[in-house]
């Protein structure tokens, strides 16, 4: 019995052994004229060739080592969410994840007091609460509703382009311009909406994809209204309910008889971002309880059943569209306002994808892990800066390894939107949906 | 008259390229029903290993360019099936039975990975390559307008014309083909008929990833550049004309890819260079809403 364990055991280690071997040719067969010689643009123009056989060398043993490690220590353990977390664990999590929501919340409201001397922090806070709200927006439609947009960077364009020409050509304030922004982008939402409608899943992913190009592609090339790819700049700046953030009088500091410093303006478009961002969680959650978000969630879950107990699918996806597409119209507008500048650089389809990795990273349809997953991310990549470069790699492989190992998120409990008496999270494995044939 | 001839020769040229890249999408939709999203990242791939492959053979001393040509084709089309493959065995064997819309989310991010790779390992930069074949012929010498037809062009049409052959004749006729068509119709019972899908399904990347490969020299060839980027909207378009040829059809691929090619040289030529791309992806929106089964394509019935 144990000759037998141990002679498995020692084929088991030949065989991960011819694997990682395998791994490794692979290996280099692949990085071995992409990453072992890198071409550059010598002084006549012609392209120059440069040998990296360590770095290849490196990836190499990477392959190797790192297969042979999986086939050794983890053959047989699946990498399963469900089966490894024991409940006990799983119990205190839920439990943490009841106050985590405040407690962020409470963070988030003081954070500008805590942090006024920290301009950059501030204005990495800005950022990360205009993705948070952008990820909330397009968790309506992906989350929710189910639909695959990968053109949503489409409608925050819409929202900053209505903002920056309506500022400047009428002269309109920022809180009147935004709700504008807000309803011009959900326009354009059931506008491009309805040629989708009777598409399926991964066709709609790329007609919203091909709409997103075409809306960027036409600010570039429409240069007498948009400024083309030099965009436009000196957009207004927002000022406090019509008091400037100057040091003139009648400006902000002067009023409230406060010494002028630039940080009043950077708080203000703190507080400005997290409301909007509120908002967009309190509308989200409020539908969510609507018959509307049960029937976004029904079509989620199976579009023809939806369809044959009556819902009206055009209705709910045209909503589902428009509502997403209003609060990416909002955080446009803010984009704008808080640069001052804008062009179509700034709306390529990787920002698309960005937003749509932090949902997915989060967990389709989860408020909360939405929040967190825009937080680490970009958080993350400030904080590793000397690797700037590989933060699109890490997206990319991130959003690929969560596909694999947990599809619905890093949170993965998801709370039922109907429910009989007292309100239980949902672990993922009862919720998960088949592929359909 | 002679401008028009010209333009149509510069579509065919770029249809050519097209149906090969448009060949690995209607493949892999055929078989697994996802959109590889990746595919035109893979096609990037191609070319630039093309080019360093070209670069490198010139360095070693291998300058007659026939050679260096046919070397540099094996070569693109060896590495370049074995991302492929290793693409289709990381990122979307393992989603087999997954949600419907997880392998179309891996698929992008999986092109986002080889976008931001090559440019890290690359560089930026667009990589130029002085044109290797120049000669061609002047079909019309009118004092108007002199139409011409480049050796490369040649190349590119009868290269696409043969490899499309050879293709057509694995599916019509070896085994690997039989199994693919099997695949096609029902996976549960190809596999249950002794075909083993997950390596029919291997194979099937492999060959749309060689063609690719083969579009991604031409590509080069022709353009004399390559960027990290070329694969997004070469890979949108190729998947445009996979869709209006009907998916999952060979021969509408290679219809489709003409048909993209034409009314792109054509938009440029007659209204403006501008929005040739905004063309391109109208029509994708326009086949996908109003011809969703495409020319040659069989319509889809979805069951519960």
């Amino acid at each position: 019995m144990t000759q037998e364990g141990s002679s498995s055991r020692h084929r088991d280690f030949a065989g991960a052994l011819k694997r990682a071997a395998l791994a490794a040719l692979v290996a280099f067969g692949l990085f071995s004229l992409l990453v072992g010689i890198r071409t550059d643009t010598g002084p006549g123009g012609a392209l120059e060739l440069t040998a990296r056989f360590e770095t290849l060398a490196v990836l190499v043993a990477i392959a190797f080592v790192g297969v042979f490690l999986r086939e050794t220590l983890f053959s047989g353990a699946t990498l399963d969410g469900s089966s490894y977390v024991p409940e006990s664990v799983r119990r205190f999590t839920a439990h943490i994840a009841q106050f985590l929501g405040p407690a962020l919340l409470v963070f988030a409201a003081v954070a500008p007091i805590i942090f006024y001397n920290n301009r950059y922090l501030l204005d990495l806070s800005i950022q990360i609460l205009t993705y948070v709200m952008l990820g909330w927006g397009l968790n309506i439609v992906v989350g929710l509703a189910g639909l695959l947009d990968l053109g949503y960077v489409a409608f925050y364009a819409v929202g900053a382009y209505s903002y920056a020409l309506l500022a400047q050509s009428f002269g309109l304030s920022f809180w009147i311009c935004l709700p504008l922004a807000g309803i011009l982008a959900a326009f354009w939402g059931v506008l491009l909406g309805f040629p989708v409608l009777r598409l399926r899943g991964d066709y709609l992913a790329i007609v919203t994809l091909a709409f997103g190009e075409i809306i960027r592609l036409v600010l570039i090339n429409w240069q007498s209204l948009t400024g083309g790819p030099n965009g436009i700049s000196s957009i207004p700046r927002p000022s406090f309910f019509g008091l400037p953030f100057n040091s003139e009088e009648g400006g902000f500091a002067h009023t409230f008889g406060l010494e002028f410093s630039p940080t009043h303006r950077v708080v203000f478009l703190y507080y400005v971002i997290l409301a909007l961002a509120l908002l967009t969680n309190a509308v989200t959650i409020r539908l969510r309880r609507l018959p509307i978000g049960r029937a976004w969630e029904a079509l989620r879950e199976d579009e023809v059943a939806c369809r044959s107990l009556g819902i009206n699918t055009t209705n709910t996806k045209l909503t589902a569209f428009a509502m997403g597409a209003m609060f990416g119209g909002f955080a446009g507008s803010f984009f704008a306002t808080r640069q001052g500048f804008i062009s179509p650089e700034s709306f390529v389809f990787q920002e698309s994808a960005m937003v749509l990795a932090i949902v997915v990273l989060g967990g389709m349809g989860s408020q909360i892990g939405v929040a967190i997953a825009a937080t680490v991310m970009l958080g993350g990549f400030e904080f590793f800066r000397e690797f700037q470069q590989y933060r699109m790699v890490v997206f990319g492989l991130a959003m690929v390894a969560i596909m694999i190992w947990r599809p619905r998120g890093l949170i993965s409990t998801r709370t039922p939107s109907v429910f009989l008496k007292k309100e239980k999270p949902v672990d993922i494995a009862l919720a998960r949906e088949e592929g359909r044939g | 008259m002679e401008y028009f001839l010209q333009q149509l020769i510069n579509g065919v040229t770029l249809g050519s390229i097209y149906g090969l890249i448009a060949i690995g999408y209607t493949m892999v939709y055929g078989i697994i029903g996802m959109i590889n999203f990746a595919h035109g990242d893979i096609f990037m791939v191609g070319a630039f290993i093309a080019l360093i492959a070209f670069l490198a053979l010139v360095a070693m001393g291998v300058t007659a360019v026939p050679l260096a040509l046919f070397l540099v084709l094996l070569i693109a089309m060896a590495l370049t099936s074995l991302y492929g493959w290793t693409v289709e065995r990381v990122a979307y064997r393992p989603l087999r039975h997954s949600f419907r819309l997880a392998p179309l989310i891996s698929a992008i991010g999986m092109s986002i990975v080889l976008q931001n790779y090559v440019q890290i390992a690359q560089g930026a930069r667009v990589k130029p390559l002085p044109p290797l074949i120049t000669d061609g012929y002047t079909l019309i010498d009118s004092p108007i307008f002199v139409v011409q037809l480049s050796n490369v062009q040649i190349i590119v049409v009868v290269t696409t014309v043969v490899l499309m052959a050879v293709f057509s004749w694995i599916v019509a006729k070896t085994r690997l083909g039989r199994d693919m068509r099997a695949c096609e119709q029902d996976l549960k019972m190809a596999s249950l008929l002794g075909v083993n899908v997950d390596r029919t399904i291997s194979y099937t990347f492999v060959i749309g990833a060689a063609l690719a490969a083969v579009a991604g020299i031409m590509h080069l060839l022709y353009y004399g550049v390559v960027d990290f980027y070329i694969g997004f909207v070469a890979g949108v378009k190729a998947f445009t004309a996979a869709v209006l040829g009907g998916i999952g059809s060979l021969p509408g691929a290679m219809i489709g890819g003409l048909l993209i090619g034409l009314i792109e040289t054509f938009w440029s030529a007659y209204f403006s260079i501008e929005y040739k791309d905004v063309a391109a992806f109208s029509i994708l929106v326009i086949v996908l809403i109003f011809l969703p089964t495409g020319i040659l394509g069989r319509p889809e019935i979805e069951k519960v």
